[in-house]
């Protein structure tokens, strides 16, 4: 099918940035969406002209590499999956594509679609862990845990960090992020002697990135590939409460 | 300490709390307004001295005006920050499945807000003496400003927006708070439906009723 | 189709939900209406850097955990190994190692950009990226990558067999020489390029691959993953050469288009007796 593509290219982090078009003929439906990226960037090679950079990774979904905003949605208009799940079955001959990057201010644009998600690292590094000694594990058994809680815990550890929450918000919010990062602990034993400090911590250096509030509005839940829930942030909510 | 305190987090939550603060105080006065329809002034009057004199309603008048005060101040700085959080827009739109009213929460506020001003500049500043009027008769107040055409438009137009502002801020101010349930969350829901439709509908009776049925 | 119609299929859809859903999405083809198309597909290497038992490589100081060595695995490395290997060597291993070289290195004042060994490693790693660089040709890195990837899938894939092998070799090393002679990567190495990196990553796959054969030729039994149609049993089964080929077979890089050096570590089982597995 022909496609045409505007696509967000990007010199580097001082550049200003613009749209491109480019128009595809030959797009088959079997193809992914990053497949169909990198026939375009073969393409521009030939033609000894810049690719267009984007980042990716396992192309599984489960890396958290890859992500851009098409159409209006990040990930694209397809549910609960990544961009590179995404199926070019889902867009029609003649159709118009808009790609950009993530837009947050504490995810400035490298180049073209490739965003800096170091503030997710940071945010990992104030609190996103518990403190244990390597070397050596206790009988994995003698710390008991509900199976409900474990269960819970494991849906917020599935998030893997893509950044599509903060890109869907309206205020360009990490609560959904910091709120699973935070879940996960939270829900088992071994959380609970840090949870304090932890929630502290990641929330401190979540508004010193610069990421915006919550509104409660429900985006990053929507979008989130991984289909985080709200309930994780009702959950950071009371932890910091209960940290005050 | 003050990190804590002044966290995105704990803004919203005094946000919430405050909120909830004015949920719990509409009801009040659109209960003691619904006397305006009584032809008798006197019930009105009674009520609205005991509010102007009983000594635990001044304390939770001054609380009011602060939690208003904290309200506002705190939401006019979170959204700034917020539309500072995305400096470049998407071109391209974006789509994402947003709770509709949760968008315009600044905007339902300003103009709650702007009736505020306007009902302070009617009445509270009367009783407050900066403005000039009888403050013993709120009732002859209220029932000739609802003889004014132009008012009940402003009037009506504010609840309206009003109602918008309460149907998020209520499910909202629970999430805020952590309190987020299996169960109760569509309970929760399901009553920011009830209250959003009838608050502002008890309110805009009055005006209604007042404005052309009398 | 048939599990639907003995379990029915709400039993299906409990232990497979979330992958039927997946597959739904990606294919478009329902898999409770239709049989699902499975297909194999390579997607990791076997084997990995030589380590000692402290997890050190042959230089002192570079230590390889994870994946990226052959340790806990050997050459024959099954799927979903790679998790525990990297928790393992990460978690248990590493930090009751590396303190071993730390301890003699404390001493080491922190090491200066202006000596003579990182002058020269940036030196010859400029000098890789520009040679890259300055090919001009016409294709990208991809492309290559994948006429690799082919090579490999149909001749040192599933099952082998020496005249396969040999007929790889010679295509790849062609394929390498197309390779400096054809590459184009625009822009520079001063910015972020990812056709650069993919260069760089092919450049690598096309030297590995050579070892992957010249490896594979060697081993004249089947053993593991390493299937030589030349060396099985009467009803298709791997047949394997415990006498002669029960090494590890650790590859010693010689030089620019020399032969690897092979080294052999040999397996010796002294409370166990090796044994074939059955799948029967």
């Amino acid at each position: 099918m022909k496609l045409v593509l505007k696509i967000w290219r990007q010199k580097n982090a001082d550049a200003k940035g613009t749209f491109a078009t480019y128009r595809m003929d030959d797009v088959s439906p079997e193809m992914s969406f990053l497949e169909m990226l990198d026939s375009l960037n073969k393409k521009l090679v030939e033609e000894n002209k810049d690719p267009v950079a984007f980042d990716h990774d396992c192309r599984e979904g489960i890396c958290g590499s890859c992500g851009m905003f098409i159409n209006g949605h990040p990930h694209g208009p397809v549910p609960a999956i990544t961009t590179c799940h995404l199926s070019m079955r889902y867009f029609r001959d003649g159709d118009t594509i808009w790609i950009e990057p993530w837009r947050a201010k504490p995810f400035p644009v490298i180049k073209d679609l490739i965003v800096d998600r170091s503030a997710f690292d940071k945010i990992q590094s104030a609190g996103g862990f518990i403190s244990i000694n390597t070397g050596a594990a206790p009988e994995a058994n003698s710390i008991l845990a509900k199976k409900k809680n474990a269960d819970d815990a494991f849906d917020s550890s599935i998030c893997i960090g893509c950044g599509a929450c903060v890109a869907a918000c309206k205020n360009a919010s990490a609560m959904l992020f910091v709120s699973a990062k935070i879940s996960q602990f939270a829900l088992l034993p071994q959380g609970r002697i840090e949870a304090k400090e932890r929630v502290r911590e990641m929330v401190e250096k979540m508004d010193e990135l610069g990421f915006g509030s919550c509104s409660n509005s429900g985006a990053c839940e929507a979008e989130c590939p991984k289909q985080i829930k709200l309930t994780n942030i009702a959950r950071l909510n009371r932890e910091y409460y209960k940290a005050f | 300490m003050n990190k804590v305190l002044f966290s995105s987090v704990s803004k919203k939550f005094t946000m919430a709390l405050a909120g909830l603060f004015l949920l719990l105080f509409l009801p009040v006065h659109l209960a003691i307004n619904l006397m305006l329809l009584k032809s008798d002034p006197e019930p009105f009057k009674k009520a609205a001295l005991f509010m102007a004199s009983f000594p635990l309603i001044k304390i939770i008048e001054i609380a009011l005006f602060a939690m208003i005060l904290i309200h506002i101040s705190w939401g006019i700085f979170l959204q700034i920050q917020n539309w500072l959080s995305r400096p470049v827009g998407y071109a391209g739109g974006n789509r994402s499945e947003t709770s509709f009213f949760s968008k315009f929460m600044i905007w339902t506020g300003a103009s709650v807000l702007t009736f505020l001003v306007l009902h302070f500049f009617n009445f509270y500043f009367i009783k407050l003496g900066f403005v000039e009027g009888d403050p013993e008769d709120f009732y002859s107040v209220a029932h000739n400003l609802f003889k004014i055409p132009a008012y009940n438009y402003i009037y009506l137009a504010c609840f309206i927006l009003l109602g918008l502002h309460l149907f998020h801020a209520f499910s909202s101010a629970f999430q805020t708070l952590g309190l987020n349930h299996r169960i109760w969350t569509p309970v929760v829901n399901a009553a920011a439906w009830v209250y959003a439709i009838c608050i502002p509908a008890g309110f805009a009776f009055i005006s209604i009723t007042l404005w052309l049925f009398r | 189709m048939d599990a639907i119609n003995k379990q029915g299929k709400k039993a299906i859809e409990n232990k497979y939900g979330n992958l039927f859903e997946m597959y739904k999405t990606i294919t478009g083809i329902d898999p409770y209406e239709e049989p699902m198309r499975i297909y194999p597909a390579g997607h990791y290497t076997m084997g990995g850097l030589w380590v000692d038992y402290e997890l050190m490589t042959t230089i002192p100081g570079l230590y390889a955990i994870g994946e990226s060595n052959f340790s806990d695995h050997g050459a024959n490395r099954l799927g979903a190994s790679s998790l525990m290997q990297a928790a393992g060597d990460g978690y248990f291993v590493l930090p009751n190692t590396i303190s071993n070289f730390l301890a003699n290195d404390i001493r080491t004042p922190r090491i200066q950009t202006s000596s003579p060994e990182f002058v020269e490693a940036e030196k010859s790693s400029t000098e890789r990226l520009n040679k890259l660089l300055s090919i001009k040709g016409r294709q990208n890195a991809s492309s290559f990558h994948k006429r690799l990837g082919k090579i490999m899938w149909d001749y040192v894939g599933m099952t082998r067999n020496e005249a396969g092998l040999n007929k790889a070799l010679g295509m790849i090393r062609e394929l390498q020489k197309e390779f400096w002679k054809d590459l184009n990567i625009p822009g520079t190495a001063g910015e972020l390029n990812m056709e650069l990196e993919k260069a760089g990553r092919v450049a690598d796959y096309l030297e590995l691959t050579q070892l992957l054969i010249a490896d594979a030729l060697d081993r004249k039994e089947s053993c593991g993953a390493h299937f030589r149609e030349e060396f099985k049993t009467d009803d298709g089964e791997a047949l394997r050469n415990d006498k002669d080929y029960a090494y590890v077979a650790a590859w010693e890089f010689a030089g620019e288009g020399k032969p690897h050096i092979l080294h052999k570590e040999e397996l010796k089982f002294e409370e166990v007796e090796m044994k074939v597995r059955s799948y029967k």
